[in-house]
């Protein structure tokens, strides 16, 4: 047991701590640092002194206290009993810390992040005999009611099943028994560990091609990020960042969400934690946290751990990927992680790269959204696994000339540009349509025009245009005046403004306009594009433009969003007859 | 026991280095004599092997290298904290400067405090009246909320603070009620007006001031927020308290952090500011809040200075990334003579929608809220387009807009510093206002409260 590396404090500097004789030490190995047991990771060798970042406040630390390591790298505990729970940086459920340590995170507090008393009912699907290899599913344990947990070969183990029996187990329970190609027997628990820092192995990476449903109307519709891909806001503050991640968290079209508050606000935790439990997923009407993961290290807690928490987010949902699930990972905010980044460089005296940010920011980051994507897992079975990753970055006074904005979006493939000017005006969600792009949108038209409407193609391109040409109008208007417009003009301006106004504009606070399905994107979509495409012809027609602008219908048609799923088929055909009828009255007797 | 060390090497700036040490922790207190017999404060920085660095907290005028003495003290930093606080002032470092005697403590505290567990936070959504309209009606101000306001200089800022810790109220409790206040770098006069003006409203009973003043070490100004918060934290969460703590003038905190970054070499970040800024700033925000199961509250209102009025300096734009909201003041608002110059649009509070309507205000709050804000919005856009293109370029309805928003700010916005309206006059007001646009306008609000609200206007 006791050939862990044993070493002595010589120097301490905020988070930055050297010890000395630690030459069987490994790079990355987990240390426990003084007799409080502050959890580090070694981060530089020279020598045989070893620079380690420590996870916790180190005041009161100071030379010839004891480092001893752990043997092993950073890793997070895989298993049943992580489904809604809140974990800090290094993987410490924080609900078990309030009851052993009251309200306030002490220094060196420990508790495993898988409960080891908890028992679980575990239901194999495979007998012994069977000849696995890392990745098949072993048995089911049905976690929550949304989440069917399967348990897993554990990636690097494959041979012959001695043993494996259903039945009620805790997490460090042997649940079988594994004989590899050596005769070498493994025991088999519900448990696996896995290190942060190295994405988990599957089979090969498939190119994303299928939306995932968001919910909110300015994503799916002209900004859609496929299921697998990644996707970037960045935004200046107050620009409600925060609350699209929390939409994403809330809406969007998965089986697992690992939601990683990083640097942020501790009361946008207690939020989610607040609201998760009474949000019924639209799907299977349970609650949201039945399917929620939640990392928090929150501003004020240790700036070392904050580097640690995209980590052991990622590797959280790379383990539910490889179930075959859809995970999505939402990082809020991925300035924060990479402030902490510079904050160590700066301690270990690196040169640095632009505004003081380390040179391998980019590789580190490019390192994590790589970690996103569509997989077949390892096992027999070729299931597909998918992980979608969506980082908000937090650009100094909204400026995407930052390092880490500029490093983010040479890797990201949606982007989601928020816009501070949107946000004064309370257009919400406040992503500015004439900047924001997204390289997946060829792919998902296609699928578009195959699931929800042949049109889909076409109605989107038409609405991005009107917006484009509605741009270029007001830049005129500002310059002349509204009079100067031809009608034709001011129809395309009315259009715009009712397709930002009735389309976009969304209230995320409000019960049915929160989320929208993408029949009802596709009903609203259509009648207000119809109203735009039918006016043009009746100005053409010779119909006066303010009866066109006056059609009792169009109010109806800015309410559209806040008619029920259920009656929204019902309602665009009412509308549209409606539509119909005021048009060709206005046709045949409005001249 | 503690040993004493004459083996100081090097004193440049606020920095302080001590060879030969043994059994120094990193953050640990320090105590200097100097050769006349005056003690003064550091702290450990760094430890490097027996090297140690230090900052002063006070001037380092009149150490001498070889004949003053370090005491390491074997403790961090402490507040002497009990229930006699109220009332009190002291300066930047937590002593008495108010001629009364020392206070005895209930309790020792470290002043870094210890993060709040996000999972034992409670939400804050309990309205708090400041009978400011544009906060109350508009960016509503709730418990446990960090709401900064974003100042220049030459605005009036400390008079809205006071005007804040005056009137603020939560409805429908009794609980105690207490104001921290931590002045950092402000002038004489500054904090003369404050300290004023809680005597006057015998607000002083209920308050505890950390005054670091212009002209005192700048190094103490790291302290004295820490302080303040300490004690806030011990009336609200030991007593069971709602505290508002004032914290002023961040700008000069965040000045004084960059001074010592500059003095131990760092790398800087933007502006010459050290890379932490944003962890050391958020260290102090993040210790508002509301803890589960305790009925005392921290609702912290720092106040800060936008150097050139630039809201994307790194103070002003790193404040905003953690705390939940800010309130803007504008030159040019305070040029057409409004009191309060609030400028709502860019103003924000971010726990707003949990802190209003049934029950915590009233029912039409968010309707109406929105339909000021889209109303006002456009009617400057209006006001705009007519200074360009002159008044005849304007639509009918446009004109009303303008109208509106002239009369928005005249009467919602400038209400002065010692009006205080409940929060059924700010709503009532926003009706009055709302009434000046044609009904049909008003898309935000739904129809039930316009029937129960609108005021018709006669005709002509």
């Amino acid at each position: 047991m006791d050939n862990r590396s044993r070493g002595k404090i010589i120097k301490v500097s905020g988070p930055l701590v050297i010890a000395k004789g630690m030459r069987d030490a490994e790079m990355y190995d987990v240390v426990e640092v003084s007799d409080k047991k502050l959890i580090g990771e070694i981060i530089e060798m020279h020598g045989d002194e070893a620079s380690i970042q420590v996870y916790e406040e180190t005041a009161g630390l100071g030379p010839g206290e004891e480092v001893v390591s752990r043997g092993s790298p950073l890793s997070v505990e895989l298993g049943p009993g992580l489904i809604s729970g809140i974990f800090d940086g290094i993987q410490r459920p924080l609900d078990k810390l309030v009851e052993t340590e009251g309200s306030n995170i002490t220094r060196g507090a420990f508790a495993y992040a898988l409960d080891r008393e908890q028992e679980w009912e575990f239901e194999a699907e495979l007998e012994p005999g069977a000849t696995v290899i890392g990745g098949d599913v072993l048995g089911i344990v049905q976690e929550t009611v949304l989440l069917a947990h399967r348990i897993m070969v554990p990636p690097n183990l494959s041979g012959k099943i001695i043993e494996l029996k259903s039945g009620r187990y805790k997490v460090t329970d042997t649940i079988g028994l594994l004989e590899d190609d050596k005769g070498v027997r493994h025991e088999l628990s519900l448990m696996q560990k896995w290190p942060v820092r190295i994405g988990r192995p599957y089979k090969e990476k498939v190119s994303p091609a299928e939306p995932l449903i968001t919910g909110q109307r300015i994503i799916d519709t002209f900004f859609p990020v496929a299921k697998g891909g990644t996707a970037a806001v960045p935004g200046p503050f107050g620009s409600g960042k925060t609350v699209i991640q929390h939409q994403l968290a809330k809406w969007a079209e998965a089986d697992v969400v690992v939601y990683i508050g990083c640097g942020e606000r501790g009361n946008e935790m207690t939020d989610v934690l607040n609201e998760f439990p009474r949000l019924d997923d639209p799907k299977t009407g349970e609650p949201l946290m039945k399917r929620t993961i939640l990392i928090a290290n929150t501003s004020d807690m240790p700036v070392a751990a904050r580097e640690a928490s995209i980590y052991t987010g990622i590797t959280i949902a790379e383990y539910f990927r490889d179930m075959g699930y859809s995970v999505s990972i939402m990082a809020d905010s991925t300035s924060r992680w990479a402030e902490a980044l510079r904050e160590m460089s700066g301690r270990l005296e690196e040169m640095p790269g632009e505004e003081g940010y380390p040179t391998y920011l980019g590789s580190r980051l490019a390192n994590f959204y790589e970690r996103a994507g569509m997989v077949r897992c390892q096992g027999s079975d070729d299931r597909l696994g998918v992980l979608t990753a969506i980082g908000a970055v937090s650009p100094p006074g909204g400026d995407l000339s930052d390092p880490v904005a500029q490093s983010t979006l040479r890797i990201v493939q949606v982007f989601w540009s928020l816009d501070s000017a949107l946000a004064y005006r309370r257009h919400f969600p406040a992503i500015n349509w004439l900047t924001s792009y997204s390289l997946y949108s060829d792919k998902i038209d296609r699928w578009m025009n195959e699931n929800v409407t042949p049109r889909w193609s076409t109605l989107r391109q038409d609405a991005l245009k009107l917006l484009q040409e509605e741009s270029e109008l007001e830049e005129i208007v500002r310059l002349i005046g509204h009079d100067a417009l031809s009608d034709g003009d001011r129809l395309k301006l009315e259009a715009a403004r009712s397709l930002r106004e009735d389309f976009l504009h969304q209230n995320s606070f409000d019960e049915i306009d929160t989320f929208t399905s993408l029949e009802k994107q596709h009903r609203m979509l259509e009648l207000l594009m119809t109203w735009y495409y039918e006016a043009t012809k009746a100005l053409a027609n010779g119909v006066q433009y303010h009866k066109l602008e006056e059609m009792p219908v169009r109010d109806e048609l800015a309410r559209l969003k806040m008619v029920p799923e259920d009656r929204i088929v019902d309602r665009a055909a009412e509308l549209n007859a409606q539509m119909t009828r005021e048009l060709s009255a206005l046709n045949l007797g409005g001249r | 026991m503690a040993r004493e060390y004459r083996t100081i090497e090097e004193v440049a700036g606020p920095l302080m280095l001590v060879r030969g040490v043994e059994n120094v922790k990193f953050d640990e207190l320090a105590e200097i004599e100097l050769p006349n017999g005056e003690v003064r404060h550091c702290k450990v920085l760094e430890i490097d092997g027996t090297d140690a660095l230090v900052q002063l907290f006070e001037s380092s005028i009149g150490i001498n290298v070889d004949e003053s003495k370090v005491r390491f003290l074997g403790r961090g930093q402490e507040l002497a904290v009990s229930r006699d606080l109220l009332g009190r002032v002291f300066d930047g470092m937590g002593r008495p400067i108010d001629g009364g005697p020392a206070l005895i403590p209930e309790a020792m505290r470290d002043i870094n405090g210890t993060p709040i567990n996000p999972a034992a936070r409670d939400y804050p959504n309990e309205f708090i009246q400041t009978g400011v309209s544009a906060i109350d009606g508009l960016n509503t101000l709730v418990r446990g909320q960090k709401l900064p306001i974003f100042s220049a200089s030459g605005l009036p800022h400390n008079m809205l603070a006071a005007q804040i810790a005056r009137q603020a109220q939560v409805l429908n409790t009794e609980d105690e009620f207490a104001v921290v206040f931590a002045a950092m770098g402000i002038t004489f006069e500054e904090s003369d007006f404050f300290i004023s003006d809680f005597r006057n409203t015998g607000a002083i009973e209920r308050a505890v001031m950390f005054i670091n003043l212009a002209d005192d070490p700048a190094i103490e100004r790291i302290s004295t927020p820490r302080m303040a918060l300490t004690a806030a934290e011990y009336l609200a969460f030991d007593l069971e308290m709602h505290v508002l703590v004032l914290m002023t003038d961040i700008t000069y905190y965040a000045e004084a952090l960059r001074e010592i970054s500059a003095a131990r070499k760092e790398v800087p970040g933007r502006r010459g500011y050290p890379g932490y800024l944003y962890t050391d700033l958020a260290s102090l925000y993040e210790r508002a809040g509301r803890i589960k199961g305790n009925r005392g509250s921290i609702t912290l209102v720092p106040i800060l200075t936008m150097p050139d009025e630039d809201k994307t300096h790194p103070i002003p734009d790193l404040t905003g990334y953690i705390t939940e909201g800010q309130v803007i003041l504008s030159r040019e608002l305070l040029r057409k003579g409004l009191r309060p110059p609030v400028d709502v649009l860019p103003s924000l509070s971010r726990l707003k929608d949990k802190g209003i309507g049934t029950g915590k205000t009233r029912a039409d709050h968010a309707d109406t809220m929105n339909q000021l804000f889209a109303a006002y919005s456009r009617g400057k856009d209006a006001k705009e387009l007519e200074i360009i293109l002159g008044a005849e370029a304007l639509s009918e309805v446009d004109r009303i807009y303008a109208k509106f928003s002239d009369e928005f700010e005249e009467r919602y916005v400038s209400q002065g510093f010692t009006t205080n309206r409940t929060i059924e006059e700010t709503l009532n007001l926003g009706w009055e206002l709302l009434s000046i646009l044609p009904k049909n306008e008003l898309k935000r609000i739904r129809d039930s409260f316009i029937e129960q609200y609108y005021i018709e206007q006669r005709e002509g």
